[in-house]
């Protein structure tokens, strides 16, 4: 058999030096082997959030309908809505809500984080059991607000007219003030969790030990608060409260289950309304110009949580930028 | 989907039994012999995908598949019968008739069958066998369904809503008879107000209920979205008149209504809270089933909607066109299946199951067992006859139908009625949208 082993050497010509091919340079270049790794994350993102968003923005320069593809209209849609009382009543509605429900939300949630974080009897019992909004579905959740705000079965105004304090149903949901206080309730209701368990986390990676200099210090427990809790606190307090304006800035469920964007487009979101005239109407075009309007406003969100967690370096002491 | 089973057949043998109509054997029997003698025959080994909207009347639904059940055994054709919501039956009907698959037939609402005139299969030998046959059909449900002398569909039915009632109410507040106009009207609900028994109609994104009513007080006053040509008309003192008179009456409404979907109202009449409302034959219904709400089904009647100053009814009545599309493989069966639903046999007794809920859009039904088993079910034998089309008297159609469901009548009036906007603010802001969908 040796003769076999030995003949390919001799009866070939010797192998010689070439150039790597660039296909092969690519195959086992380390960094070209990163994106190789990367490839298929990449292809979800593209795929599944660029593709959508991008196709999106392209219908809202469309004319098109449910069914039917558009035709290129230009800025048509939005020089529509640029006049359009409902599209600029949605936008207050939106920022409105947002504003308010995120600030009661970061309040809520604070307070109760703070008071989560003592010594309390129970504590594990009483932290899942803040969770609970949180769990319940979305919808169903809102089902039974609706229900609640009922104007003619609400629990809250049967309650209070056997109290002999009122005499007539409220009118929760028939009412633009009161619809707009309800749903933003409800919102606060379900949202509050979110801020108060991460804040919760956030407080619990703090060291005792600065409490305990500063109580040798003399501090009051306001100082502590203000000068140890609430800056060590700041980074996670970004993340929290920009996922929490994002998420309120979209709802959709909620105000769709309640209102449906009503009374009178009262408590119509940006959402439910490029939902209800995308789809309900058909007019994908004007729908997805309305949602793409949602896009600078989630861009400012998201600039401010970039800020946020900038900050974070310097709070750790590393190069101030 | 849910295909046929054995189960989802002896259900709707034992609702047909229930409703006293042919059954089991019988019925067979006779679509055996239906599908000898049908002018459409049809292709062997045919396959059908029927899209309907989803049914509100359990028993509608068992008769409609004993129906399939039947014209399958008879012809050999295999139905396939899924059912979408009411949203949902538009959009997928669309992708439909875009993409040239996945549907052979599609039930649906309004002028479904206008929306895509060019991909459906024209029904014009139905609809005459059918017409012939049996008395004619409505003018509403041939407007619905024609372009030119072309009928894109067959209406298949309207969903009627007539005012419902309490009796003790009324007469109380002095209104023996319901009344016939509009000035009686307003002030039976005031006096109705002034007794504490209010009535109530939507003024919140109700697709059927505030549509429903509001439409018919605007054409009532004579005034319309557009004219026959699809001018946008909405700016019109007739316009006027009809908001002043909807506030009016709103003023005398139970509080609630503008948070109101189309479920509010059964559920608040049902609770005894509400003593005159527009709604279909189902609070009715959902009381005379239920033992613990007898009197309150006694106490109930049901109303043509009283004439406005146009003096001519002017109802808008859901309707319910079927549709057949042009690349079906088997336009035969399609056809056949439509034409044998309609026929007597069958179609009684689904409007049997469907208690009131279907009204007939062929004139010969007007007297069918379930008009006059239930006096009270009478009014509702009309709605195919005095409804106008969706559109008015404009031209029927997608813009329609878009403008029903961006909901533009129903926003114009509840932002005069909960003082959001002055009149011709509301007027402005429907006249503007109403020119972007017909421009």
């Amino acid at each position: 058999m040796a003769d076999v082993a030995i003949a390919p050497r001799t009866g070939s010509p010797k192998p010689q030096i070439r150039e790597a091919t660039s296909w092969e340079q690519i195959k086992h270049n380390r960094n070209w082997l990163g994106f190789w790794f990367m490839l298929p994350a990449m292809a979800f993102l593209i795929l599944f959030l660029a593709y959508p968003l991008g196709l999106g923005i392209w219908l809202s320069f469309t004319d098109a309908k449910i069914g039917r593809v558009g035709q290129f209209v230009g800025t048509e849609n939005y020089e529509w809505l640029w006049d359009d009382a409902v599209f600029w009543l949605s936008i207050f509605n939106t920022v409105f809500y947002t504003l308010i429900a995120s600030a009661f939300k970061f309040a809520i949630g604070l307070y109760l984080a703070l008071l989560l974080n003592e010594n309390l009897p129970f504590k594990a019992m009483l932290r899942a059991m803040v969770l609970i909004p949180f769990i319940v579905p979305t919808v169903l959740s809102a089902l039974a607000f609706w229900w609640i705000f009922d104007s003619q079965f609400s629990i809250i105004s049967w309650s209070l007219k056997h109290l002999g304090l009122i005499t007539q149903n409220i009118n929760f949901l028939g009412d633009t003030t009161w619809a707009r206080i309800c749903v933003i309730f409800a919102n606060i209701w379900r949202g509050v969790p979110f801020v108060a368990i991460t804040l919760l986390a956030g407080l619990q990676t703090v060291q005792p030990s600065l409490y305990e200099a500063a109580t040798l210090d003399g501090a009051s427990r306001w100082q502590m608060f203000r000068y140890i809790t609430y800056p060590l606190l700041t980074p996670i307090i970004a993340v929290v409260m920009t996922f929490s304006v994002l998420f309120t800035f979209t709802d959709f469920q909620l105000i769709w289950a309640m209102t449906r964007g009503g009374p009178v487009n009262a408590t119509h979101l940006m959402a439910t309304l490029s939902y209800q005239r995308a789809i309900i109407a058909g007019q994908l075009g004007e729908g997805a110009a309305i949602s793409s309007a949602m896009i600078p406003f989630l861009l400012a969100a998201i600039m401010v949580s970039w800020f946020g967690l900038q900050k974070r370096k310097w709070q750790q002491g590393e190069n101030n930028d | 989907m849910n295909g046929l089973t054995r189960r989802t057949l002896l259900q709707g043998g034992t609702a047909l039994a229930a409703a006293g109509a042919l059954t089991g054997p019988a019925l067979f029997d006779f679509a055996k012999a239906w599908a000898d003698t049908a002018p459409w025959k049809a292709e062997s080994g045919a396959k059908l995908t029927v899209m309907r909207w989803k049914r509100f009347v359990p028993s509608e639904d068992d008769a409609f598949n004993a129906i399939v059940a039947a014209f399958s055994k008879a012809t050999g054709t295999e139905m396939n019968v899924f059912s979408e919501s009411f949203e949902d039956v538009q959009p997928k009907a669309s992708v439909a008739a875009n993409t040239g698959s996945g549907l052979d037939l599609a039930w649906g609402l309004h002028t479904l069958p206008q929306l895509f005139p060019t991909k459906v299969l024209k029904m014009n030998d139905v609809a005459d066998y059918l017409g012939k046959k049996y008395g004619g059909w409505t003018d509403a449900a041939a407007k619905t369904c024609k372009l030119g002398d072309d009928w894109l569909g067959i209406p298949v039915a309207n969903n009627g809503g007539y005012m419902t009632y309490r009796k003790s109410a009324t007469d109380k507040a002095g209104f023996k008879e319901f009344p016939k106009d509009f000035p009686s009207f307003l002030e039976m609900c005031k006096a109705l107000k002034a007794n504490n028994t209010p009535a109530g109609f939507a003024l919140g994104h109700a697709t059927g209920d505030a549509n429903g009513w509001l439409h018919w007080i605007l054409w009532g006053h004579g005034a319309y979205t557009v004219d026959q040509n699809d001018r946008v008309v909405i700016n019109s003192p007739e316009t006027m008149k009809a908001l002043e008179y909807c506030k009016a009456l709103s003023e005398t409404f139970i509080p609630g209504v503008a948070s109101w979907n189309d479920s509010s109202n059964n559920k608040a009449y049902l609770a005894g809270e509400l003593y005159c409302t527009l709604n279909g034959i189902s609070i009715y219904v959902a009381a005379k089933t239920d033992p613990t709400k007898k009197e309150l089904a006694e106490d109930t009647f049901h109303a043509l909607h009283p004439i406005g100053p146009v003096g001519k009814p002017s109802e808008l009545q859901l309707a319910l066109p079927i549709l057949a599309f042009n690349f079906t493989k088997y336009p035969n069966a399609a056809k056949a299946f439509i034409a044998f639903m309609l026929e007597k046999e069958q179609f009684e007794g689904w409007l049997q199951g469907a208690q009131g809920y279907l009204t007939q859009t062929l004139n010969a039904y007007e007297n069918a067992p379930v008009w006059t088993e239930d006096p009270k079910n009478t009014v509702f034998s009309q709605a195919a006859k005095r409804t106008l089309p969706a559109s008015g008297i404009g031209t029927v159609g997608e813009k329609a139908a878009q403008a029903i469901a961006d909901f533009i009548v129903v926003d114009m009036f509840a932002n005069y009625c909960t003082g959001t906007k002055d009149a011709k603010g509301s007027i402005a802001e429907a006249e503007r949208q109403l020119k972007r969908i017909y421009r």
